[in-house]
């Protein structure tokens, strides 16, 4: 069937493009009912990326982060109207020990291929999960909280177990859904975060003690660390974090840089320090996304706190629109899909 | 129940030379018709899909679900008419024999030309039959609209931020509908080319849903150059 698929392809201009998706047992068809901005989709369409970059990529459909419901489903699996959330890491194929999103074979939506920017999404039925009693503005954020999930899993798999301070650097909403998910998980931690922007910071109430980069106070020292800044501040970051850091404790990085990042290695061998990369997530950190916000009745409202804007996209203007906002709020920049 | 009417009775004159009628030609891998019956099928809205087409077309026409692997017993075949209301009413007798017509059943009646109507449209259309008797789907007209009587001179230029120009679907409670079209003459019936203007004759409201400027209605071989075009040349990824 013909659907329209909102494709970015140049710099600020989306056109729509149509595409003919076949009607077949494999997928189901998912309506978007909200998509939700990232800041790596902000980067396309400011054109932030390498001229080669998006010369590669483009014409594409952005946003990897959408929740929808089902339309239609050959099959009869899903049914009309069922909530589902999209994983937009897809792989294809299965490995015991590597995650599916490390695979390099694995493709990403809004990554080099069409994200979920479009009037209706056909989706491997593999790649949706149904959800309940979420309101859909909230479960938009699953994804966001799907990420946190991975770096967490990651995490508790290799850090020592002295928990006792946990550092997060990074103001903004990937620093914001990851200090929740230490303060549930690790209930006996303190959960420290760090940020540039005081206003940003006052968000962070549950977190245990707060603090600007600038003015970190002499003695506050870490046991494990999160990275949540990305781009040209991650230099900086890392480095604070290397020194205020113990011995033996785990870095966990999860901001992008498009740049290469120069960090204090003589003191992360001193130190005995873990790097440890994370990106994206796959089918079973949305679960775990999912049974966090079923397990803690107040995440719904923590993540609606960090939903600075919510913009009612009819037509392609209106996706301008909430591209623009998300420029100068403070967290997530979320669209009603209404197109 | 909600209703989906496919208009199919074209019988091509308007295409040149070809002598297969316009919904079954070729728009990118399927036939026209076979894109425009996909979007209600998979819109779950509608309870039954009520597809007219010239009665010696019939068969053709389901061979090509079945070579499309369209295979849902929701879709039901009936004859058109030799015009677009008499198709409108033959699916509405069809509908009216077989399962009865109730106080608030609505049927979306859609040109099986217009293949890229959206999900967007069809629901509005639903939506806005709970409010209105009948609903019209259109867009802004960007050209000026001049009205000439004897196709000469200018009769009038209408002021243009008030002209739509009409697509489809067009939505109607069936038993408004009913009503109104018993009550006019042969002669009005023989001149009324759209049905939503049964409603304005008789001083009805009739609501408005926003088209899309590509939901075009393929007419000409040129409209289906624009369309093959507008569909091919942009690969899924």
């Amino acid at each position: 069937m013909i659907v329209q698929n909102y494709r970015l392809f140049t710099p600020k201009q989306i056109r729509t493009d149509f595409v003919d998706v076949p009607l077949n047992d494999k997928e189901i068809l998912v309506r978007p009912t909200y998509l939700s901005i990232c800041a790596a989709d902000q980067r396309y369409y400011q054109g932030k990326r390498d001229a080669s970059v998006l010369e590669k990529k483009l014409p594409m459909a952005l946003i990897h982060e959408s929740v929808g419901e089902v339309i239609y489903d050959p099959k009869g699996e899903y049914k009309p109207h069922d909530k589902v959330v999209m994983i937009p890491n897809t792989p294809v194929e299965t490995d015991d020990v590597i995650k599916e999103n490390y695979l390099r074979s694995s493709y990403f939506r809004s990554s080099g291929y069409d994200g979920f920017m479009r009037s209706i999404v056909n989706i491997d039925r593999t790649r949706v999960i149904k959800y309940n009693n979420i309101e859909d503005r909230v479960a938009v954020l699953l994804e966001l909280l799907s990420v946190a999930m991975n770096a967490l899993e990651h995490f508790e798999g290799y850090s020592h177990l002295k928990k006792q301070r946990i550092g997060v650097w990074g103001d903004g909403s990937v620093g914001f859904v990851t200090a929740l998910v230490l303060k549930k998980t690790f209930p006996n931690a303190k959960i420290i975060v760090f940020g540039n922007r005081l206003e940003k910071l006052h968000y962070f109430q549950f977190a245990d003690e707060l603090y600007q980069v600038t003015q970190v106070p002499e003695g506050v020292t870490v046991d494990h660390a999160f990275e949540c800044v990305g781009g040209s501040k991650s230099e900086n970051a890392i480095n604070q974090m290397i020194d205020l850091i113990n011995p033996q404790g785990s870095i966990a990085l999860m901001g992008v840089s498009e740049n290469l990042v120069p960090i204090n290695t003589r003191m992360v061998l001193e130190k005995g320090l873990s790097l440890l990369g994370n990106s994206r997530s796959g089918y079973e950190d949305f679960e775990a996304a999912i049974r966090f916000i079923e397990d803690n009745e107040d995440v719904k409202g923590y993540l609606s706190s960090i939903i600075s804007d919510e913009v009612i996209v009819k037509n392609l203007n209106d996706v301008n629109t909430a591209f623009e906002k998300d420029l100068t709020n403070n967290f997530k920049t979320i669209m009603k899909w209404e197109i | 129940m909600i209703y989906g009417e496919i208009l199919a009775g074209g019988s091509g004159t308007r295409m040149g030379n070809t002598e297969m009628p316009k919904q079954y030609l070729q728009l990118g891998t399927k036939p026209i018709i076979i894109h425009t019956i996909e979007q209600f099928l998979v819109n779950p809205k509608f309870d039954r899909i009520i597809v007219c087409c010239p009665k010696e077309w019939i068969s053709y026409t389901k061979d090509l679900l079945l070579k499309y692997d369209i295979n849902n017993d929701k879709i039901e075949i009936v004859a058109g008419g030799s015009n677009r209301n008499e198709s409108i009413m033959n699916g509405i007798k069809y509908i009216e024999s077989t399962y009865g017509i109730k106080d608030n059943d609505v049927i979306v009646t859609h040109d099986a030309v217009r293949p890229f109507v959206t999900q967007r449209i069809l629901d509005d259309n639903i939506k806005l039959s709970k409010k209105y008797d009948a609903i019209d789907t259109v867009i802004g007209a960007t050209d000026t609209i001049v009205n000439s009587k004897d196709g000469k001179f200018i009769s009038e230029i209408p002021v243009r931020s008030e002209c739509y120009l009409g697509q489809t679907p067009q939505s109607f409670k069936i038993t408004k509908l009913l009503e109104l079209y018993n009550e006019l003459t042969n002669k009005e019936k023989d001149i009324l080319t759209d049905a939503c203007k049964i409603f304005t004759l008789k001083g009805k409201q009739v609501g408005l849903v926003n088209g899309e400027i590509y939901n075009i209605k393929i007419t000409t071989q040129y409209d289906l150059k624009i369309a093959n075009a507008i569909l091919m040349g942009v690969n899924d990824k």
